[in-house]
């Protein structure tokens, strides 16, 4: 399969290691990823916090390149970037007219016809559990994991096309293709607070330390995302969160796909372990005898 | 030649705020026919039917239009004024002024000129109308009361103590429905099951009903007075002859799995009764768990039977029986909120509850023997949740309606679990307290002074912490998000028409609302009636109900059926289709399209145009069956078939007089 | 606490407040104020008007009220509140479309929210794409938290999980024009 690859500023800045897994994820399965060339910001949240055809049109660009490229679908792995492309996608199908103004916008003709995945859609629901299968070398046999959506994979639902808004399994069923054990926990979809962390930190924090609590307490080994930004809130700010909270928590926060590559074999050096924050050096040791690490 | 009297009705100022009613007086006197025309406040009521009366003698009318409401509100009444005065009721016709102009429209002037249009058209057909007589058909005086909750019996033994004779067809193992279920009852705390189960026995021994348990309606065919009915008698595999209900069986069984009557909260064996005081009180076996019948081992319990009662090869029965009147008492079931409640767990924490499972479990012959307990670990809760409105009143999730019950069922429930556990924290989230039944109130303010927190608010999620259900909500009263840890949380969940409501809706032949209620053929004036003639409704299969109002509605509806099963005929409708046989060329396609089975083709001896004696093939219309619904009119491409009342040259009148 | 006078000046309201309503896709008579939105909204603890009490404040026809309300900048659009709400009221497309017309009428109830949006579009506007490092440096810069985040910054760069200079897009003036078509109609009134 050849997907039309929209990375997004964050696997370009603080998501770097995301980026490495999901090319090597691609490159076992046999999927092409095509970045969309001179692809530019979709806008994230500022834009739409700021003008409603801004937030339309930044995104519509990228949209509009692939489209030129010939592409039908395009990957997204940010849950952000998604987001922001599936409402230009649905907003210019919807109204002809804004698809006129779009189009003047941005200076190039942007039809809505390709199908936007996010990354998370394309390997769990695209590429086929057994396809996948046959690639694990290494399962990652007794990882007692917490899949994490967040909002923006799964709401609205008539955007993101998500299974479930309060119980999504995509990624659960990945990981348990792998061999890991995904478990049944309370906060997938809860909000991690995304950039608002920045400007009001008291209150993203909060939100981080719940999800971490309830994972916690369900006794999870270690969380799964499928956003950069989540992943960076998750990972990043658990050594804040514990000095806020006087909370103790070293919960090892992966990439699905830096997941996925190590069944598939691959080895922490491959892509950017050491890149995380919270150091998933002993677990890798426990569960498969450090052959990852 | 006709003379026709047109009589304008202001139906108060629904009609005449929008529509000038003296002005389509007045325009009415010039129309072909029309000899005498006037308006007046309320023509339905005394004063306007009197009105009517002397005009025909003064006038000397010998047809009527009166322009008012729809039909369906008031023709019957007009037909019966023209009886009074001395003529064919037929010869009435009815504008609809109210339903078709004036509450559709909000421009007097132009409303006015459509007004004029209606009135013109319907003196146009007035001008053709004939007179027409009914013929009278038999009434099977038998009742068949569908569904043997507190509604159908209720309504059996009412119709049965007026003397005519019930079959009482319940498609579970026991009569008796939710109510022997239930703990207590609000608002008098009075025990539910002292108060049904006595009632079931009356049912059980009641000389004129009989009684068809573990059953369902099949098929109905005819009308009223004459319904045809074919019941499905599902196999019991014990014979209720020869078994005398000592229950040796029961304990024998080697096979135990949920009971549906506890709501999964208990276990029952595979040859039971759904609980101890069940009626008939004699048990079955569930065919899809016995080991015996699912792989022909095991054979325990027709080893124990001391009677020889348990039948393995018992196969269902199907019979047919005729009935004058049909009674809908099919009741409700409860939302499945486990499908939609991703917010609350998906019925994936087992203290999370619904209201039927705590009465359940309140109730002293209930699974627990009336110990509150957590469904996970058995423990007494000190912390109880109640959460209201749980799929009602929400209709972007699942229903609009109010489910009318459950604040008060809460508000006993608050009661009941402050009396048994005194030290027991309470919270009820509500979105409004609705108590209007008589001592309703005062009985949710008892449950505030037992001490039950009302926090106004809808809960947005419900998720474990260790072994505690940690419940987030908002008290909007106070406008704060608020939070609690408890140990047992108990949804009311939405009332919806009980499973395979709608499928028995269309078998007996009308359809229900788009909630799946049944629904009555006048809100107000014909509660208890549907729109198919001689069905009848009792409970919750109307809409959601209490016991008191159901029991009430169920009385009514017996008064309904006895009304109908004191007559020995009833008069026809004589607005039927009739078949010409001169002009028939018996192609048959009326006989596909009638949806009441009323036409069939018949062989007629006749002769050719040579004088040859041959059979002609020809479509004949069952008086009795026909609706007069006109289907086969427009279907008939020789236009043999007429419907009387509304014949071809009539309705072309109609038209015809638009554009005059 | 002040008496709300409901019949003043409600009316010229509601004209406004009927066409934000609109622009949002939201019927305001249809919220029941149930307060699951507000009980389920993760910022909901932080803010000074929950959800469902700016929906209230509208449907009485207090806009400024509303207008001038710290929580539409607080929502994250996680949208929650509209998956969840039992009328389906689009709850989030009510706060952002009030989060845009309070910017439009320069009414910037959190100084810091409208700060690092307003850098993150500057970045976008010149590079093409958001240069996460220099946003927060920015950031820190001008919002006077200058510590903010340090504890991490060490790690990311000697780790690399991040890339210290901003990536330049080729077609800057594509992205320059769609601002300025954007935005060119918006002045703050």
């Amino acid at each position: 399969m050849k997907y039309a690859y929209y990375p997004g500023c964050s696997l370009d800045a603080t998501g770097i290691e995301y980026d490495i897994a999901n090319k090597l994820v691609a490159r076992t399965l046999g999927i092409e990823l095509v970045e969309i060339p001179d692809w530019n910001c979709c806008g994230a949240t500022s834009a739409h916090t700021t003008n409603h055809l801004l937030a339309l049109a930044l995104p519509a660009r990228n949209l509009a390149i692939a489209e030129a490229h010939g592409f039908e679908q395009v990957a997204v792995p940010c849950a952000a970037c998604f987001a922001r492309c599936k409402k230009t996608a649905a907003a210019v199908q919807a109204s002809p007219d804004l698809q006129v103004q779009i189009s003047e916008v941005i200076g190039m003709t942007y039809a809505a016809k390709s199908e936007i995945l996010s990354y998370l859609d394309v390997i769990g629901k695209k590429t086929g559990l057994d396809h996948i299968k046959k690639h694990v070398v290494q399962p990652l046999t007794g990882l007692k994991i917490a899949a994490y959506y967040g909002c923006l994979l799964v709401r609205p639902v008539d955007i993101t096309q998500s299974d479930d808004p309060e119980n999504p399994m995509v990624m659960d069923r990945l990981l348990q293709v792998i061999g890991a054990e995904p478990i049944a926990w309370d906060y997938k979809t809860e909000c991690c607070g995304a950039s608002q962390v920045v400007p009001v930190p008291q209150l993203g924090k909060k939100l981080i330390h719940d999800i971490l609590k309830n994972a916690a307490s369900y006794g999870a080994d270690a969380i799964a995302t499928a956003c950069p930004l989540c992943m960076l809130n998750l990972d990043m700010r658990q050594k804040q969160i514990n000095a806020m909270f006087g909370t103790q928590f070293h919960i090892p926060v992966f990439h699905f796909t830096e997941l996925m590559a190590l069944s598939f074999g691959y080895s922490a050096q491959d892509f950017g372990l050491a890149k995380h924050f919270e150091s998933a050096e002993s677990l890798l040791e426990r569960m498969i005898g450090g052959k990852g690490a | 030649m006709r003379r026709i009297g047109v009589f304008i009705c202001h139906c108060g100022s629904n009609i005449a705020a929008t529509v000038d009613c003296a002005k389509v007086a007045e325009a009415a006197r010039g129309f072909p026919g029309v000899v005498y025309s006037a308006d007046y406040k309320y023509m339905c009521s005394e004063p306007g039917q009197e009105f009517i009366k002397a005009a025909i003698a003064q006038e000397d009318l010998n047809a009527i239009v009166v322009a008012s409401c729809t039909p369906r509100m008031h023709e019957l009444t007009f037909r019966k004024t023209l009886a009074n005065g001395g003529l064919n009721p037929y010869l009435f016709e009815m504008a609809n002024l109210r339903e078709q102009c004036s509450w559709v429209h909000t421009d007097k002037e132009k409303a006015t000129v459509k007004a004029i249009d209606l009135v013109k058209m319907a003196a146009a057909k007035a001008n053709k109308n004939e007179e027409l007589t009914s013929s009278t058909m038999p009434v099977h005086k038998k009742a068949l009361v569908i569904g043997a909750g507190i509604a159908g019996m209720q309504a059996a033994l009412d119709i049965a103590d007026a003397g005519h004779q019930v079959v009482l067809v319940e498609r579970e193992p026991t009569i008796g429905g939710k109510m022997p279920m239930l703990d207590k009852t609000f608002p008098t705390m009075d025990c539910s099951a002292c108060i049904s189960t006595p009632k079931m026995v009356e049912v059980a021994q009641h000389p004129n009903i009989e009684l068809l348990a573990y059953a369902e309606v099949t098929e109905v065919k005819g009308f009223i007075g004459s319904f045809t009915v074919q019941i499905r008698q599902k196999a019991k595999y014990v014979d209720h002859d020869k078994c005398t209900g000592c229950g040796l069986c029961e304990t024998k069984c080697p096979s135990k799995v949920p009971n549906e009557y506890d709501l999964g909260l208990g276990q029952r064996a595979c040859i039971y009764k759904p609980f101890a005081q069940a009626v008939p009180n004699k048990p079955v076996i569930d065919p899809l768990h016995c080991r015996k019948l699912v792989d022909n081992k095991c054979g325990l319990c027709a080893k124990v039977c001391p009677t020889g009662a348990v039948n393995y090869q018992d196969a269902e029965r199907l019979f047919t029986d005729t009935f004058g009147a049909i009674v809908m008492a099919t009741g409700y079931d409860l939302y499945p909120w486990e499908e939609i409640y991703g917010e609350y767990g998906y019925g994936r924490f087992p203290d999370v509850i619904t209201g039927l499972q705590f009465e359940r479990m309140v109730n002293a012959s209930g699974p627990t023997g009336g110990k509150l307990k957590r469904p996970s670990d058995g423990q007494e809760p000190k912390s109880v949740v109640f959460i209201k409105c749980v799929g009602s009143r929400e209709p972007a999730k699942a229903k609009g309606y109010c489910s009318r019950a459950c604040c008060m069922y809460t508000a006993k429930h608050a009661h009941q679990v402050l009396d048994k556990i005194p030290d027991a924290a309470v919270y009820v989230f509500y979105m409004d307290v609705r108590a209007a039944g008589k001592a309703y109130d005062e009985f949710y303010e008892a449950t505030l002074k037992d001490g039950a927190v009302y926090l106004r608010g809808r809960v947005s999620k419900i998720y474990q912490e260790g072994s505690k259900l940690i419940v987030k909500g908002e008290d909007s009263l106070l406008g704060r998000p608020v939070q609690v840890t408890a140990d047992l949380v108990v949804l009311a969940t939405a009332m919806i028409p009980s499973q395979g409501s709608r499928e028995l809706a269309q078998t007996v032949g009308f359809l229900p609302d788009l909630d799946g209620w049944y629904q009555e053929a006048h809100p107000k004036l014909r509660p208890v009636e549907t729109p198919t003639a001689g069905v009848f409704l009792a409970g919750a299969c109307q809409g959601p109900k209490d016991i008191p109002d159901t029991v009430a509605q169920a009385g009514a509806a017996a008064a309904k059926v006895c009304g109908l099963l004191s007559k020995s005929q009833l008069e026809t409708n004589p607005m039927t289709a009739r078949s010409n046989p001169a002009i028939c060329s018996g192609c048959g396609l009326c006989v596909a399209v009638c949806p009441y089975k009323a036409i069939q083709l018949i062989s007629l001896a006749d002769r050719d145009r040579y004088g040859k004696r041959i059979n002609r093939t020809v479509a004949d219309v069952n008086h009795g069956l026909c609706q007069g619904c006109g289907a086969c009119t427009v279907t008939c491409r020789s236009g043999a078939i007429d419907l009387q009342g509304f014949k071809n040259n009539q309705i072309l009148e109609e038209v015809d007089a638009l554009w005059r | 606490m002040d008496i709300i006078e409901l019949s003043a000046g409600g009316t010229q309201h509601q004209v406004e407040i009927a066409r934000l309503a609109s622009i949002a896709g939201v019927e305001l008579s249809s919220c029941y104020q149930c307060g699951k939105c507000s009980a389920g909204c993760p910022e909901g603890f932080a803010m000074d008007e929950s959800p469902r009490r700016i929906i209230r404040l509208l449907q009485l026809g207090l806009l400024s009220e509303a207008l001038q309300a710290r929580s539409i900048w607080l929502c994250a659009a996680c949208d929650t509140c509209s998956t969840r709400c039992p009328k389906g009221v689009d709850i989030a497309a009510l706060m952002e479309t009030l989060r845009q017309e309070a910017k439009r009428k320069a009414l910037i109830r959190d100084k810091n929210i409208h700060l690092f949006h307003e850098l993150f579009l500057t970045n976008v506007k010149w590079f093409g794409r958001s240069p996460e490092v220099i946003l927060s440096a920015m950031y820190n810069l001008m919002s006077g938290n200058l510590f903010q985040d340090m504890d991490a910054a060490a790690h990311l760069f000697k780790s690399g999980k991040a890339h210290f200079l901003p990536r330049r897009i080729k077609n800057t003036q594509a992205i320059r024009q769609i601002f300025q078509r954007c935005l060119e109609k918006e002045e703050p009134q």
